[in-house]
């Protein structure tokens, strides 16, 4: 079997943690950021580390009633609500709750003469001010790193920023600060050396002109944590992380059947049909009918009043529908009633992470009990092969652990199959449960249809290729195939 | 005409601590020597009332602010260097001669 990175950690230690109101990251940081601690968030311009803090202090609000202050230096509080209100977060509402407060601390560096000493309690007082106010449990300074701008006494910055973190970790304020990503530093000043509990980078990469966004956690004292990148998504619900891969091999599996959504089809397992939450993997040359069999399990489900999700990288909705209207596939009365949506989308349109954190938001939020996925094969294009592979064994696992009906259609070439998708195949057909195998032969002539079932784990099936063909009727199993009791060759 | 202008200095502190006293001591000794009788320091201290420090941008202290005539200066530190801080403030030194 695969092994897979488990990343989900129990807690050995009792430092305590507050949510970091960032889906997902709770997950990856083993139960959130440290609490009443200073965490440092960094990355280039425009990788989300405004964001970040933002939902970090309205969900703290909304969800764990912890009032916060956000400290930008960077942005009027005018500014700031205009540009998160597209996110649905609504900071006037919780800042007129007294629930939240925004302060802009502007440091114009035209406007300051500096001579002999001073130090930075101007700024204390104000955050102590804020804080008081409405007994902040958690505050954001963004981007602190503005002060160097403003000011020319490095090292008394330096000094000042060091006493101000240990008075937050004194107040027991857990404190998100923000900085650029540096040349070689984290941050361009450097303020890494003064957190030493929790860093998290932000990464706005372009591969092959696909945007990614990805976290890394790149230190957390005194707690296990995830080291790998995770992909993370800005949309209109605000910042999400996937931890995909912190999956475990423990699904449940189930002895319940389902149909293929095919009478004769079923007949060919002795059960009778797939096993419910199983994989299905069809592969197949151009034209050998794995559309019109996903047709027909999105159809079976349908009919059992299951919600079918169909993610098609090829057609339009419309053509699909179309298409599998000519064999009496009729889906359009379930789209109607919601039971059955088609996403389509170009393959290339995002990167991998961008597809698989599509498909897992569709997921919680549509729910579906069946997912088809038309064709597979077409993510090969969007990464490099280990990529791909990674991607379908998280995507797969993700199913799994759903316990949703997966369908997988792939296609492969007419000389077997191209290289590149040697390993795709591989990682897919290992981790599938079953496997169909469709073929176009040519005898005398005349263009014959088979169907092979290479493998069904867990139940015993038909062992022969099984001729069919394709009316206005659908699929018709030629009727010296259909296994009857007489030639009936079941096998394992 | 000139010599009709009005200062008004504000200068925030937080406690009286050194640099705090100092910069007072400085500053009054400025103004007593060149804008004798034409000036006026409003002294803040932050501790007694910190929800001043967000209307002049406060975040170092001491900080000494020019609010008249306009426009807005601000000089922070201990003030210690004298002709930095005339400068600043835009305040022409006396003669020599008028110096005690």
């Amino acid at each position: 079997m695969y092994s897979f990175p488990i990343l989900y950690m129990q807690e050995i230690s009792s430092l305590a943690k507050v949510s970091t109101g960032i889906e997902g990251l709770d997950e990856v940081t083993g139960g959130g950021f440290p609490e009443g601690r200073p965490i440092l968030i960094c990355g280039s311009a425009g990788c989300g580390k405004t964001l970040f803090g933002i939902q970090f202090l309205v969900k703290g609000i909304l969800e764990q009633n912890e009032p916060g202050v956000f400290v930008s230096f960077d942005e009027t509080a005018a500014d700031l609500t205009a540009n998160t209100s597209s996110l649905g977060f609504d900071l006037d509402k919780l800042s007129g709750e007294g629930k939240l407060r925004v302060d802009y601390i502007r440091i114009e560096r035209s406007e300051i003469e500096e001579t002999g000493e001073y130090d930075l309690e101007g700024l204390f007082i104000r955050l102590n001010y804020a804080i008081e106010a409405i007994g902040a449990k958690r505050i954001v300074l963004d981007t602190l790193e503005s002060l160097f701008s403003g000011m020319e006494n490095e090292g008394l910055l330096r000094a000042e920023i060091r006493r101000l973190f240990k008075w937050l970790k004194d107040k027991g304020i857990t404190t998100i600060i923000t900085g650029e990503r540096g040349v070689n530093t984290l941050t361009r000043q450097g303020l890494e050396e003064y957190i030493s509990d929790c860093v998290i980078l932000l990464d706005f990469r372009v591969v092959d002109q696909i945007a990614t966004r990805r976290l890394r956690i790149v230190k957390y004292r005194g707690s296990t944590h995830g080291t790998n990148e995770y992909p993370f998504l800005i949309d209109e619900n605000g910042v999400s992380v996937i931890p995909i891969t912190s999956l475990k091999l423990d699904y449940g599996t189930s002895s319940e059947l389902i149909s293929t959504g095919l009478k004769p089809l079923d007949a060919l397992f002795k059960k009778g049909g797939f096993y419910e939450g199983s994989s299905t993997l069809i592969t197949g040359t151009a034209g050998t009918a794995k559309t019109i069999l996903a047709g027909y399990f999105a159809l079976g489900s349908c009919l059992r009043n299951e919600r079918v999700l169909i993610f098609s990288f090829e057609e339009a909705p419309e053509q699909t529908i179309r298409n599998l209207l000519t064999i009496g596939i009729d889906l359009r009365p379930y789209i109607e009633s919601n039971l059955l949506q088609i996403h389509a989308s170009r393959p290339t349109l995002y990167g991998l992470e961008m597809h698989l954190l599509n498909v897992n938001k569709l997921l919680t939020e549509f729910n579906p009990k069946t997912v088809i996925v038309d064709p597979i094969s077409s993510l090969v294009s969007v990464g490099s092969p280990v990529e791909v592979k990674a991607m379908l064994v998280r995507l797969i696992d993700t199913l799994k652990t759903r316990r949703i009906n997966a369908l997988f259609t792939c296609l492969m070439s007419h000389t077997g199959i191209a290289a590149g998708d040697q390993g795709t195949i591989e990682a897919v057909s290992s981790l599938a449960d079953n496997w169909l195998f469709l073929e176009n032969g040519l005898v005398s002539g005349k263009r014959q249809r088979s169907l092979l079932i290479v493998k069904s784990r867990g139940m015993e099936h038909y062992n022969d290729s099984v001729n069919f063909t394709i009316s206005s009727a659908g699929i018709n199993f030629a009727a010296s195939s259909i296994p009857t009791k007489s030639n009936s060759a079941h096998g394992k | 005409m000139e010599n009709e202008q009005r200062w008004e200095l504000r200068l925030y502190v937080a406690g009286s601590t050194p640099k705090s006293v100092l910069a007072l001591k400085n500053i009054t000794r400025y103004c007593e020597e060149n804008l004798e009788g034409r000036y006026s320091i409003e002294v803040i201290d932050l501790l007694k009332t910190p929800q001043l420090a967000e209307g002049d941008q406060i975040v170092a202290i001491p900080t000494l602010i020019r609010k008249v005539p306009i426009p807005i200066r601000k000089i922070i530190g201990d003030l210690s260097d004298e002709e930095k801080v005339l400068v600043g403030l835009n305040i022409r030194p006396m003669p020599l001669k008028n110096k005690p």
